[in-house]
């Protein structure tokens, strides 16, 4: 009892769970979590972007419903419930998409049900939505969203202006770009992926090195 | 005693069933469950819509050609699109087709077949534009499809469905790499032999297939 106090009283703030799902603990560059769909569908800003508000959407709902049933869990079946909440939200998310927005929906494919197994979510839940009231859950939910939007976005516009020379669809790059198909392609994904996320570890080393001689 | 113990030893088997132990998953499933049912009552009719009207927008084009189909849209002469399912006969096997008939003054002028088959990656979705004695093919769009971007993808190009109207229907089509000489062949797209012939090989069946039905069905 005295140790789940102790752990209960160690959780993060509200505030302090927004912000690191911005930068600090980051889904995509620092969890590494939810890889498949952000390599899958990055290779234009808007189907991005889409990506990212239905991520979004189902992250805030399931964590905001987890939350508001956090007394109720049993250890043993959480992650049944956890599963069935993300699915149902994941399925609202494809049937809406569906209705209002034919065109991405089938730009996106099977990405959009395959949210169910995005482990951003369920990660979300079982760290924070189970154990925290729905305020701190939902603002846990708002800053890992932002986060994996902004993720999906930078990786989205490095393989779009290089590989179509365009950006949103419009163009930024000169006709005579010779597009790097490429980088639209699977492979450009994981060259992308890698090379940004070298370069974050290396100006964080760069810090750590600036700070340890201070 | 004993009927105390009894009692007890029930409760307790009762708490340790899985079935009361789920309960909270039961419930949320029959929830969740209601609130899909919902929403996909509601909004099922706008996602079938959706589908319909993406092959009704694209049938003047596929009978007409893009040129005429603009002359006619800005003269706003319009379609009258019917769709229906025509039933075909194959091994044993029925086959349903969805073609939807277009129609102008009361005269039929042309078909849209709406078949699919199995791609390089996916299937690929396609539409076909067909003259009302199904004699030859006046159109050719892509619905859906998932070949490799920048090599198979090119099937949706115009450059490359433009090659099939005209064609004639009685024979089947073939793919060429080294440039289509007689009127039966279709230049593959460079790089991506697999994808054309798998479009090909799709149109081939549809067309096979329905020839007879729509030729009986436009007298």
């Amino acid at each position: 009892m005295e140790r789940t106090i102790k752990k209960m009283a160690d959780q993060p703030t509200t505030t302090e769970r927004f912000i690191q799902g911005i930068l600090p603990e980051n889904p995509v560059y620092r969890q590494l979590l939810g890889l498949c769909a952000t390599l899958a569908v990055t290779n234009n800003m808007k189907s991005a972007l889409t990506m990212g508000g239905a991520v979004a959407f189902v992250l805030v709902c399931a964590n905001v419903i987890t939350s508001l049933m956090r007394n109720l869990l049993k250890p043993h079946l959480r992650i049944v419930i956890f599963t069935l909440t993300i699915a149902t939200f994941v399925t609202i998310a494809d049937r809406f998409l569906a209705a209002y927005m034919y065109q991405m929906s089938k730009t996106l494919g099977p990405y959009i049900p395959l949210i169910i197994v995005n482990c951003i979510i369920i990660c979300r839940c079982e760290v924070c939505a189970s154990k925290q009231p729905v305020i701190t859950a939902a603002a846990d939910a708002v800053g890992q969203s932002i986060g994996f939007t902004l993720a999906m976005a930078s990786l989205a516009a490095v393989r779009e202006i290089l590989g179509t020379g365009m950006f949103f669809g419009l163009r930024v790059l000169p006709v005579a770009w010779p597009d790097w198909v490429i980088m639209v392609l699977p492979p450009g994904a994981f060259l992308t992926f890698g090379i940004l996320l070298g370069t974050l570890n290396w100006i964080d080393s760069l810090r750590a090195a600036g700070s340890g001689k201070k | 005693m004993t009927a105390i113990q009894m009692e007890q030893s029930f409760g307790q088997r009762l708490k340790n069933s899985n079935i009361v132990q789920a309960w909270l998953v039961l419930t949320l499933a029959l929830l969740f469950g209601a609130a899909l049912a919902g929403i996909q009552i509601s909004l099922a009719p706008t996602i079938e819509a959706n589908k319909i009207n993406e092959t009704r927008q694209k049938v003047p084009e596929l009978i007409f050609g893009k040129t005429r189909a603009l002359e006619m849209a800005a003269q706003n002469k319009n379609l009258h699109v019917t769709p229906q399912f025509i039933a075909v006969e194959k091994q044993g096997k029925k086959v349903f087709y969805n073609v939807f008939k277009a129609d102008m003054d009361g005269k039929c002028v042309g078909w849209v077949v709406k078949t699919n088959g199995q791609g390089y990656a996916d299937k690929i979705e396609l539409l076909i534009g067909l003259a009302p004695d199904a004699e030859t093919i006046t159109g050719l769009f892509i619905l859906d499809q998932k070949e490799t971007p920048g090599l198979g993808n090119k099937i949706v190009t115009e450059k490359w469905r433009s090659q099939f109207i005209g064609k004639p229907t009685g024979t089947r089509l073939t793919v060429t790499k080294t440039g289509a000489v007689t009127d039966t062949e279709i230049n593959a797209v460079t790089g991506a032999t697999i994808s054309s012939r798998s479009a090909i090989n799709i149109i081939n069946t549809a067309v096979g297939d329905l020839k007879g039905p729509l030729t009986a069905k436009a007298k």
